[in-house]
């Protein structure tokens, strides 16, 4: 399933290397020793639900240093399995890494939690929230980098759909059509990069960057210069309202947390397998991929490079905006000055720690959305805690990432480059 | 037949310099002020309302846009050049010296920009760079006493190193591993900021005496602080001179030096420049380096120019508005210093527009399209309905000329 080219490709020059199984091993004797041997000896409580719950599962109270000791053997045990993996020339498996840190932040919240309670479902939905745009920046920034644009704007993609949405909603008091003011608004921002890109053959970096630094400034002008004195009018949108699944919402654990939610969360996760899909399974995402990869190739057989970058790169830019509206009419509302707050350069990141595929992609913004609501909770359940380097945890994990630390990351072969038809 | 000669070789020569970068830069600028105009007609109150009878009485119209544009762009000029206004000629030549105090860190970090462009490296990470100069820079200057005179030496010899040191990482991530610069240089963007936020949080770090729970630091020492240039009327230090012999050591840097050859042999043409024998992965480490090192001057600039102690955001904008200075400066030495002045009247001319009733953010507007005019070459010419390159060398035989007989003389 999980991008199979990428992995015939990766496994010609496929070497013995002890690199994950050694991180992993430090990584481990680190958790097992800061939050077991020297933790705290406190009783911290996962909640599973809440008592209103439909069903509810009773608290699991339990030592922070023994989470801490139990996670360390844990992590351990599943570092010498990469070892192991390692010496027949495997890569560890992705599902092995996933679960790896999903033990290491159990042991991180037992830690932080200690003589408190740990409460689940509101830290996986506020994690699950924060994601959605960056996860829909992302796949925007797939569906560009896919077909060999590379999309350094999509902080002016969602920046442009956090204001029109807010904006348009206010006026019209119509979220839906704020919703596609944002797409179409995004769009627009899209054609303008794809134009230059394609049509002009700029740098298409540059462009990028050109166009974040041009949205920037018309949106902080216009907010102070027009919103932040007419706010009730024209920045008081509102949010989608709150509609809980029937049935899925009663899982326990899971649904309050994932089926609880707003229209834009909901789309999200349409969007995320529909690109799968298209990218994989159609016709028209092997022809997206084979512009993206070699788009002589493409030319040669018959498809047309600059249509088909053209329109993926303006349909990202549909996505991105839908998560630009997600920052405000499926968040908190208003708009507030530049506020999408690097989260474009952060979708940037999960496209490529996601290596370019949707799932990857949505599970590394969901890594960011956790460090986001992990930085809020832990400075209300224990301050003090130097939660500065909770903030980097995510880009130290990004940087190990395209440093090499998950298997050597491999763009589109013609990401970034221009096609010119000879 | 010589007039005939002449004036196609005048012809030439004007077909060159319309057609050529520093041209379109100029036009680029005009254009931005044009848009910035027209952002400021349609927020003005008496113009929109004017508008609303606009077919009974359009003069009204006429005339309160005239006006939002030039009392707008008269609020700029006094607030960044001269303000004519103020009651006493110190006060009336403060604000050119505030665009220079201004101008001096985008300057700097504009340079490092610059030369990444130059290599072919899009160094993304100016903020980062500059925030991991600041928060060395810092520790010398508040944790640290020396001697006047080489405190200060100390201090900003710290900061350009360890900005230096903070660009060759990603030169050497790069270089080792293949990761490319923008994402590295972000990411590092962001430790930085936490590393800074971190040491300025903690009383035995960073933290300011008596400091609570907000990150910020000490002054610099007095010893360590960068001397006014002009007395105490004026808030311009020296820090500007160091970013106008950054300018020139750029200069020298980029044009002269084998070093700089090298690097822009990289810049052009990968390939050739591995075929000529060059260590492409060791240029990329000293370029990043290099780069950092201007970037450097800027940290210099924030942490040392300073009276009052520093917070965590003390890069304001420099790290990004640094690459919107080196796009309009096209990555020359000279082109980078008249692309940071301007960004620095901008900066320094926000007071005096908000002053008027009008948003100082309408110069970030007039920046996004000068810099957008300027990365789409074929969209200015198709405005002004320029010619395209010109092949011929006119203007640099004809200076070549002029140089040659100044060596025979």
């Amino acid at each position: 399933m999980s991008a199979t080219t990428t992995d015939s490709f990766a496994r010609v020059d496929a070497t013995v290397s002890y690199k994950t199984p050694i991180v992993m091993a430090a990584f481990a004797a680190l958790v097992g020793l800061a939050f077991g041997v020297f933790g705290k000896t406190e009783t911290v409580a996962f909640q599973w639900s809440n008592p209103e719950d439909f069903i509810h599962i009773p608290d699991f109270i339990v030592g922070s240093n023994t989470v801490g000791l139990v996670a360390g053997v844990v992590l351990l045990a599943i570092a010498l399995v990469a070892f192991v993996q390692a010496r027949g020339a495997h890569k560890t498996p992705l599902w092995l890494t996933l679960i790896f840190g999903l033990v290491a932040v159990v042991a991180l919240l037992g830690w932080l939690a200690a003589g408190n309670a740990v409460p689940f479902a509101f830290i996986l939905g506020n994690a699950v929230v924060l994601a959605v745009p960056i996860a829909l920046g992302a796949m925007g920034g797939i569906m560009s980098e896919r077909v060999g644009v590379v999309n350094i704007a999509i902080e002016g993609q969602l920046l442009t759909g956090a204001f029109l949405a807010a904006v348009v909603g206010s006026l019209t008091d119509n979220l839906y059509l704020g919703l596609i003011a944002a797409m179409v608004g995004a769009a627009l921002l899209s054609m303008v990069l794809a134009a230059f890109a394609i049509v002009y053959l700029v740098d298409q970096i540059i462009v990028g960057v050109v166009l974040n630094v041009l949205v920037l400034g018309i949106t902080n002008f216009l907010y102070s210069q027009w919103l932040s004195s007419d706010g009730q009018n024209s920045n008081f949108p509102g949010t989608f309202d709150i509609i809980p699944i029937p049935g899925l919402s009663s899982i326990p654990i899971l649904g309050p947390a994932l089926f609880e939610s707003r229209l834009t969360t909901y789309l999200t996760y349409l969007i995320i397998p529909a690109l799968w899909f298209i990218l994989f399974k159609t016709k028209l995402g092997l022809r997206a991929r084979a512009v993206g990869e070699h788009p002589l190739a493409a030319d040669t057989v018959g498809i047309n490079v600059a249509r088909t970058r053209f329109w993926w790169v303006t349909l990202g830019g549909v996505v991105a905006g839908l998560g630009g509206a997600a920052l405000t009419i499926g968040s908190v509302g208003a708009f507030g000055r530049g506020m999408s707050g690097g989260q474009g350069f952060i979708a940037l990141a999960v496209v490529i720690l996601g290596r370019w595929h949707p799932f990857s992609a949505a599970a590394a913004a969901l890594l960011f959305g956790f460090s986001i609501i992990l930085r809020v909770w832990a400075n209300q359940v224990s301050p003090g805690i130097p939660t500065d380097f909770i903030t980097m945890v995510p880009y130290v994990v990004t940087l190990i990432a395209v440093i090499g630390f998950v298997g050597r990351v491999r763009a589109p072969a013609a990401d970034g480059q221009p096609y010119i038809k000879g | 037949m010589t007039t005939d000669k002449q004036a196609s070789t005048w012809s030439t020569a004007a077909k060159e310099i319309v057609s050529g970068g520093a041209f379109r830069a100029f036009l680029s600028v005009v254009l931005g002020f044009v848009v910035g105009a027209i952002f400021m007609v349609f927020s003005s109150e008496a113009f929109l309302q004017a508008l609303t009878y606009f077919t009974a009485r359009p003069t009204d119209a006429l005339s309160a846009g005239w006006t939002a544009i030039a009392d707008g762009y008269s609020a700029l000029f006094r607030g960044s050049i001269y303000n004519y206004k103020a009651d006493d000629i110190v006060a009336a030549l403060r604000p050119i010296t505030e665009t220079l105090r201004f101008a001096g860190p985008l300057i700097a970090a504009g340079l490092g920009v610059a030369l990444g462009f130059r290599v072919g490296l899009f160094n993304i990470g100016a903020s980062g760079q500059i925030l991991f100069g600041a928060l060395a820079a810092t520790f010398v200057s508040t944790r640290v006493s020396l001697p006047w005179g080489v405190h200060l030496v100390v201090a900003a010899v710290v900061a350009i190193a360890a900005a230096a040191a903070y660009g060759a990482l990603v030169g050497f991530l790069k270089a080792r591993t293949g990761a490319h610069e923008v994402i590295v240089t972000i990411m590092l963007n962001y430790v930085a900021a936490g590393l800074l936020t971190f040491a300025f949080r903690q009383d035995y770090l960073l933290l300011e005496a008596n400091g609570g729970g907000t990150p910020k630091s000490d002054p610099p020492a007095v010893t360590a602080q960068l001397p006014t240039l002009f007395g105490d009327a004026y808030t311009l230090h020296a820090g500007f001179l160091i970013s106008l012999v950054g300018v020139v050591i750029y200069w020298w840097l980029m044009e002269r030096s084998t070093i700089g050859f090298r690097f822009r042999m990289v810049g052009h043409n990968l390939d050739a420049a591995r075929t000529a024998g060059i260590n492409v992965n060791r240029t990329f480490v000293y370029a990043m380096a290099a780069s950092g090192a201007f970037v450097g001057i800027a940290a210099v600039n924030q942490a040392l120019g300073a009276t009052a102690g520093l917070t965590p955001d003390l890069d304001g904008s420099i790290g990004f508005d640094a690459i919107t200075v080196a796009l309009l400066g096209s990555s020359t030495g000279p082109g980078v210093l008249l692309a940071g002045l301007l960004f620095g009247a901008f900066k320094a001319g926000a007071p005096a527009m908000q002053v008027i009733g009008l948003s100082p953010e309408v110069t970030g507007v007039i920046q996004g399209f000068i810099v957008l005019f300027i990365a789409a070459p074929p969209l200015v010419r198709a405005i002004f309905r320029l010619p395209a390159p010109q092949k011929t060398t006119v203007i640099s035989d004809w200076w070549a000329g002029l140089r040659q007989k100044g060596a025979k003389k």
